[in-house]
């Protein structure tokens, strides 16, 4: 009844087009707020070298900041177009935190945006403060709303299955809103792309100061950026271990793959601090380990544990076989919304449907009075997201972030050192480290969405069940659309952003539409 | 459950309001980019074209990602079947609606003519076919489009493609772009020196009675098509879904409500009024006022359709009974009414500081202005 390639098609699209998406994210959310520090130096202190800063950084912001509007787009239509069932299951709940993004995010950033990059002219000092500051406020809710709307997929909380209408419905926003998932990953995101900007921002500035150009603005520009980076860098990781803390308890399977635990062991747990996991097998090859500090990183206590996949499993069979009769409650009051019989059967069971949901794909003409032990087993074993990717992807998100955060202290501490304009090597990291940022904020959200896996809403609906019905043919076209137009878009977004680094700030004052005209200052002195 | 009622339909005006929006805010824009090669004959000309807009656009097409949000959570189940019915024409509004953002930013970074002029025709697509989509979907809708459930409410669409592209569909198209033409018009009229001004003010006359010609022949065409009508089904206010009703064909059931109710004949009247004294608005020069009174024809030509349709939102042509309307495609009494106090409160302070931006960057923009000015497209 659900073909699986288009499933999966479906899946490739969504994941291309919202990591993609979020190549562009971090930088905004971060260079936004960068900027509303760098001007507020200026209208506080006077000094025009931090107008130039901030009208330097906002053009390089709004190369990026288009593809970030643009591929925003896809990710809006998105849910529905390729997830019909998911959208009519939770639209109930999960597009309000959609709807209140664009009412309190969407237009004060967008419109803001505008006022911040054409009204330099037209307003008072102060006045276009409040408009920089409006953005960077616009982004961050938008993140705040988003994340709102995905933590409600990693633990739902807030809302309620109803059988008569077949959907999710909300029933307390208090919940949905103070959802501790999305408390944490709010700050540990938003963080994330405050540290983004800042490594973006010294990376470039310690490319001037390779080839000794604009040393002013590059040396000023590199220390506000890395005390920035560096405050952020710490948040980030505290809130990064909150929310494993958290995930822990709403989202077992998640953590054992990111653990790669395949059986059960007792307190104090090891980590795997490296570890070849085999999925079919169930076990890891090799692995390299620490005693006791699984427990003391998950549980912060020496004598905490964390179920394993193999206990997982075994709950998942128990909440499958409940699930069934749940789902055939549903099948009954959806052909009769007044049958007080299935009613009762659904509320008995009700809490597991999702777990019938997931078996439902083995039945055969989806008849779940054919399941036999052998189907719920394997829907069982479909509860164990792939174990390799969220392994590695969890290593290399936290290396990287740790890394980060080591360069971002040593950054400091040089700069306010009047080091780094002196130390090549160190200016050469500080390029090289520009990618690190942008490649953690992926695995990221690898981790957090294959590890979400089989669910579209955890433990609620699978994934295979919440695409809409197309044809392979439809699938095939739009994922080559797509991977056609994004490609175009970053070749012409990397050319612009690097002509436009190159150019450097004493192109300010030329407008873009003139890449061949004079300096501002050059202007200046020519009018008077 | 009267609450719940009244909830939904003040759902389903504000689904009028955001479509409203999108035709005036965004449609705006898209006349902009539609106008591109008409209204600037030269590349400076096309930039303060681009620049009237410039800091506008980007805001404005918040009404379209909100339009989007919002029946997300209002109307998950016409969200849900809408979207992935229409896959290819959505398919074909966001690659056109993506090249938008890039086109305004990109466009006049590099001074190559050959870049910018790519941009242009992509500037011009991204006004263009944006809005014939838009109309041809609201035609599609009227007509009921084929689509149905199984047991678990997912939606099966049985058409093809290119049924989607049906003539009556196409004159509706052409209405949003006329319309697009008339608000473009209008707001460069207002915004842009000439001879780009005064261009864009015949553009715009052109483009207002073209709608008032379009509206007049879809409006005998539409007494014509055979529409809906809810025969038995659970009582408005009920939490339902769209299984357990009963719907038939009747033709001339999109005049009933008409008929029943005379003065929703004021809806019709409005495309008429705003329209013509418009096009006057614009012979005596006062684009403003011809802008707000395109508005009001855009209140018109949405409000006709969905008074026409009441209580249908998304009438299903293969499968009648599984039509979605207002009572059954609703989201729940929870959800619509946290929505509206957002709206209540949000609402009134966008206006506000929409309107704030507005007045900021007032004034016209000039040839020499875009040639010289540090901040421009």
């Amino acid at each position: 009844m659900v073909n699986d390639l288009v499933v999966d098609l479906s899946r490739a699209q969504f994941a291309a087009t919202a990591l993609y998406h979020f190549l562009f994210v971090p930088l905004t959310l971060g260079l936004t707020v960068l900027l509303a520090v760098m001007e507020t130096i200026y209208v506080t202190t006077g000094r025009e070298i931090y107008k130039q800063m901030a009208q330097f950084w906002t053009r390089l912001l709004l190369i990026n900041f288009a593809l970030g509007v643009a591929t925003g787009l896809t990710m809006e239509f998105q849910f529905g177009t390729n997830w019909s069932f998911y959208s009519s299951f939770v639209g109930d709940t999960f597009g309000a935190p959609l709807a209140i993004e664009g009412l309190m995010a969407f237009f004060l950033e967008s419109t803001f945006i505008g006022l911040m990059v054409f009204g330099w002219d037209k307003m008072s000092k102060a006045q276009h403060l409040i408009v920089t500051y409006a953005v960077a406020l616009g982004s961050n809710f938008s993140a705040l709303w988003i994340l709102v709307a995905n933590s409600f997929m990693q633990h739902p909380q807030g809302a309620e299955f109803n059988p008569i209408t077949m959907r999710m419905e909300l029933q307390n926003f208090g919940a949905l809103f103070f959802n501790s998932d999305a408390q944490s990953k709010f700050v540990h995101t938003v963080l994330a792309g405050y540290v983004t900007a800042a490594i973006f921002v010294c990376g470039i500035s310690a490319w001037y100061m390779l080839k000794n150009r604009h040393l002013d603005l590059a040396r000023r520009s590199f220390r506000v950026a890395a005390v920035f980076g560096m405050l952020g860098g710490a948040g980030v990781i505290t809130l990064g271990d909150a929310l494993g803390y958290v995930g822990a308890k709403v989202q077992p399977t998640k953590l054992a793959a990111m653990e790669a635990l395949w059986t059960a062991e007792k307190a104090p747990m090891a980590f795997n601090a490296i570890a070849f996991p085999n999925q079919a097998e169930q076990k890891n090859y090799f692995t390299v380990q620490i005693p006791a500090m699984l427990s003391i990183l998950v549980t912060h206590s020496l004598d905490g544990v964390v179920p394993a996949i193999d206990q997982l499993q075994v709950q998942a069979q128990e909440r499958i076989r409940n699930g069934i009769p749940a789902v055939q409650a549903m099948e009954k009051l959806s052909a009769n919304p007044r049958d007080e019989a299935a009613l009762a059967q659904f509320k008995a069971h009700g809490k597991d449907v999702g777990y019938g949901f997931l078996v439902l794909r083995y039945a055969p003409q989806g008849d779940l009075t054919k399941i036999t032990d052998a189907d719920i087993a394997r829907a069982a074993r479909d509860t164990i997201p792939d174990v390799a990717i969220v392994f590695w992807s969890f290593r290399i998100m936290v290396a990287f972030g740790l890394l980060m955060l080591a360069y971002l202290v040593l950054a400091t501490l040089m700069t306010l050192a009047n080091q780094v304009e002196r130390q090549r090597w160190f200016q050469w990291a500080a390029l090289l480290m520009v990618p690190v940022p942008f490649l953690a904020c992926e695995f990221g959200w690898l981790v957090a969405e294959v590890g979400r896996q089989p669910w579209t809403v955890n433990e609620m609906l699978p994934t295979w069940l919440s695409a809409s019905t197309h044809s392979v043919a439809y699938m095939v076209f739009s994922l080559s659309g797509f991977i056609l137009l994004y490609t175009a878009f970053a070749i012409v977004e990397i050319y612009l952003m690097l002509l436009f680094i190159r150019k450097g700030p004493e192109e300010h004052g030329a407008g873009p539409g003139a890449v061949e005209g004079l300096p501002s200052a050059g202007r200046k002195l020519a009018a008077q | 459950m009267e609450t719940y009622m009244i909830l939904l339909v003040v759902w389903w005006v504000l689904l009028g309001v955001l479509l409203t929006g999108i035709g005036a805010m965004v449609g705006m824009d898209m006349g902009v980019g539609t106008l591109l090669r008409y209204v600037g004959r030269t590349d400076s000309e096309r930039r303060v074209a681009l620049n009237v807009i410039g800091p506008h656009w980007d805001g404005n097409q918040v009404w379209f990602i909100l339009g989007g949000g919002a029946i997300f959570a209002a109307w998950p189940l016409v969200y849900a079947t809408a979207f992935s019915g229409f896959y290819i024409v959505m398919l074909l509004l966001l690659w056109s609606m993506i090249l938008r953002p890039l086109g305004f930013e990109y466009r006049s970074k590099l001074p190559s003519p050959t870049w910018r002029a790519v941009w242009d025709v992509a500037l011009f697509l991204s006004g263009l076919l944006p809005m014939v989509v838009f109309g041809a979907a609201i035609g599609n809708v009227l007509q009921g489009v084929p689509f149905h459930f199984d047991w678990r409410l997912t939606s099966f669409y049985t058409g093809s493609f290119l049924w989607l592209f049906n003539p009556f569909a196409i004159l509706c198209g052409l209405m949003s772009v006329a319309l697009a033409v008339y608000m473009g018009g209008s707001c460069l009229a207002s915004g842009a020196d000439d001879p780009i001004g005064s261009r864009a003010r015949r553009a715009a006359i052109v483009g207002g009675l073209a709608a008032v010609v379009i509206f007049t022949v879809g409006g005998f065409w539409v007494s014509a098509i055979e529409g809906f009508k809810l025969v038995a089904g659970p009582d408005p206010g009920v939490a339902q879904t769209p299984l357990h009703q009963q719907v038939t064909r009747a033709p001339g059931a999109l005049l009933a409500n008409y008929a029943a109710h005379p003065a929703l004949w004021v809806l019709p009247a409005l495309v008429y009024a705003g329209l013509l004294l418009g096009a006057l608005a614009h012979t005596i020069r006062r684009p403003i006022l011809a802008w707000w009174l395109g508005t009001l024809a855009w209140i018109g030509v949405i409000g006709t359709v969905g008074a026409a349709m009441f209580p249908f939102i998304m009438p299903s042509s293969s499968n009648p009974s599984h039509s979605l309307t207002v009572w059954n495609s609703g989201s729940s009494l929870v959800t619509l009414t946290w929505m509206v106090g957002f709206v209540v409160i949000f609402m009134p302070l966008i206006v506000w500081y929409t309107s704030w931006a507005f007045w900021v960057m007032r004034g016209k923009v000039s040839v020499k202005h875009v040639e010289t000015s540090d901040h421009a497209y």
